[in-house]
């Protein structure tokens, strides 16, 4: 019985070299400044926009409102090695918006696990990054996503298998507010409390915009947060693009026990570019060569 | 001849396998008393997952046990898995090919008096038309053992459908299952019965009546309905130059389809399909029911007849 193979991941890139030259070993802990993760978080953004406007279509507003959570984990928060994506140990992301694949895979990307190049094929024949994510070709992919819903559960079980193990790995499942129309992730939320997993955070992005328009006018959540609450899970609000509140965040829920934790990042839709700032046509509209321009030149 | 419980069969096996491989964990739907898990919750309590009337977590969760290396059974009733979660086996099972095994019971109209709600006959079509899913119905409780145990020792997405009934045994306990592979339960060279699940016993006592008159079938367990053994279907089209398939499914989408695909492709022969006709069933015993939908050795016979007038 052998697990199937996704292929050795690339070397670290350069840019993820510099941030990682303060770390000892393979292990990729970073303790990047919050300047650096800033300039990252900045890159990042610059990633998706060439990514998708290259492609052609794609979800910039969903990627864009989620960087600086990515940032915080994986150049911060999380216990990881790009030369080994399937190491044992590690911390796991699952991404269940898998919509925002393309800031997941620049991540990836700036951390090592795939040539920066590649970047450029997203979405085209034969390539490793897919519209939405397929953890059968993407080194660094927990998970294929895409039908919304199901990374909590598929987050829960990773983490079970973790303790039961006796392995201290923490598992992070990222959640967009609309997707959390779905029922699945209610039944998730009841059972990771029912089987009081502790390593289990998930993060709502909460920009507040679904396909249709404004989350309040398609499917109110509201009260959000009680919601979580009544639910069994630490609730903890932060501001989703502070890396200083993320990472604060993070640490807090690291001291939770006996529960799951939930982070409700408030974020802006479309975060750094401003056309596509709160404005749902960005939702999964790709820039034209003129708004990719545009785009650039705000992220300088 | 005395009638055994397949369910009672896969819950003694998940027990012996529990006990021989560490990494082999449970999951259930609030059904463990029916599917059996509860044998395997009971000896390994830290290792069986109750997930509530949620299904679709379940499915969910297994699949992250997998991707974290272990080996999950997952159980409940066929009509909620696949029905209920479809695009969860979909996309977390499914598409990353992941070592998770549904093994589900109450497949088939001979569910009896709970009616439509609980009797599955879209499940073959549903869980059969996923990429690279291994699919196997037994025919008995011994053939069940042995399935449960091949699945547990390959990697990849297994569906196992179990029945409510118990049924009578069609193999003796020298039987050994092999995954793919058609069991030839009866010679003959005038057509050929392909049957799964409990149809295989009324496949074998149609042969014998139909051999009074004179009309000798061979009878194929096609219990592995996926992947299905093409060799053993185009030879016998080939050799008997007629096929009826008997299976407690719609038409749509299960063994008659994927045998009427095989042959039609390859070794055209006159094909009749024992099945449920685009319908549901209701409320009965499951023998009544049985009988009105057309799924008895007698309707067998009358399909054999049948083809073998179109050679």
């Amino acid at each position: 019985m052998s697990l199937p193979k996704k292929g050795n991941p690339p070397s670290i890139s350069d840019s993820a070299k510099t941030l990682a030259d303060n770390v000892s070993a393979e292990v990729f802990s970073l303790s990047a400044s919050v300047a650096e993760m800033e300039a990252m978080a900045k890159k990042l953004r610059r990633h998706i926009i060439t990514m998708i406007g290259k492609a052609g279509s794609g979800h910039p507003g969903g990627s864009l409102s989620s960087v600086e959570i990515l940032t915080a984990l994986y150049f911060k928060v999380m216990r990881h090695k790009p030369s080994d994506h399937q190491w044992a140990d590690r911390d796991r992301f699952i991404l269940s918006k898998g919509h925002a694949a393309p800031l997941l895979y620049a991540t990836l990307a700036e951390c090592g696990y795939l040539p920066v190049a590649e970047l450029a094929t997203l979405r085209q024949m034969d390539s490793r990054l897919q519209g939405h994510t397929d953890r059968t070709i993407t080194p660094g992919v927990e998970m294929s996503a895409g039908a919304l819903g199901q990374g909590l559960s598929f987050g829960l079980g990773a983490a079970l298998a973790g303790r039961l193990n006796g392995q201290d790995y923490r598992v992070y499942v990222l959640l967009g507010d609309g997707e959390c129309d779905e029922g699945q992730v209610w039944e998730a939320a009841m059972a990771s409390t029912h089987f009081k997993i502790d390593s289990l955070v998930a993060i709502v992005d909460n920009n507040g915009q679904q396909i249709d328009g404004w989350n309040r006018d398609v499917m109110n959540l509201d009260p959000f947060p009680s919601k979580w609450r009544a639910f069994g899970w630490e609730v903890i609000e932060v501001d989703g693009h502070d890396l200083n509140q993320l990472i604060q965040a993070f640490g807090e829920a690291e001291k939770v026990k006996g529960q799951p934790t939930v982070i409700i990042a408030h974020t802006i839709k479309g975060k750094g570019v401003s056309f596509m700032e709160n404005n749902p046509d960005f939702h999964g509209k790709a820039p034209n060569a003129i708004e990719v321009e545009i785009a650039l030149k705000e992220l300088e | 001849m005395e009638t055994v419980s397949v369910r009672e069969a896969y819950g003694r096996t998940l027990l012996e396998l529990g006990m021989e491989n560490p990494d082999i964990v449970v999951l259930d739907a609030d059904l463990s008393r029916s599917t059996m898990t509860r044998f395997f919750a009971r000896q390994f309590p830290e290792r069986f997952f109750d997930c509530g009337i949620a299904e679709q977590n379940m499915v969910g969760v297994a699949a992250g046990l997998a991707a974290s290396g272990k080996t999950p059974f997952a159980s409940t009733f066929a009509v909620f898995v696949p029905g209920r979660c479809f695009d969860q086996v979909r996309m977390s099972i499914a598409q990353p090919q992941l070592n998770v095994k549904l093994v589900t019971s109450h497949g088939g109209i001979s569910v009896g008096e709970d009616g439509t709600s609980h009797q599955s006959i879209e499940d073959l079509a549903l869980i059969g038309s996923l990429p690279g899913f291994n699919v196997i119905v037994p025919a008995d409780a011994i053939e069940t053992v042995q399935a449960v145990k091949a699945a547990a020792e390959s990697y990849g997405p297994f569906y196992i459908r179990l029945c409510r009934p118990k049924v009578a045994p069609v193999f003796g306990e020298d039987y050994r299952f092999k995954l793919g592979k058609a069991a030839t339960m009866k010679q003959g060279g005038d057509a050929t019965i392909i049957a799964i699940g409990l149809m295989v016993k009324e496949a074998l006592e149609a042969a014998q009546n139909l051999e009074r008159e004179g009309i000798y079938c061979r009878v194929l367990n096609m219990s592995t309905l996926k992947p299905i053994d093409e060799e053993a279907i185009i030879k016998a089209a080939a050799e008997t130059g007629a096929i009826v398939t008997a299976e407690e499914h719609l038409e749509h989408g299960g063994l008659g389809s994927a045998v009427a695909r095989v042959v039609s492709q390859n070794q055209p022969v006159p094909m009749v399909l024992v099945a449920l006709k685009d319908t549901y069933a209701k409320s009965g015993k499951p023998a009544e029911l049985l009988e009105r939908y057309g799924l008895t050795a007698k309707d067998i016979e009358q399909g054999v007849r049948s083809a073998i007038k179109r050679k």
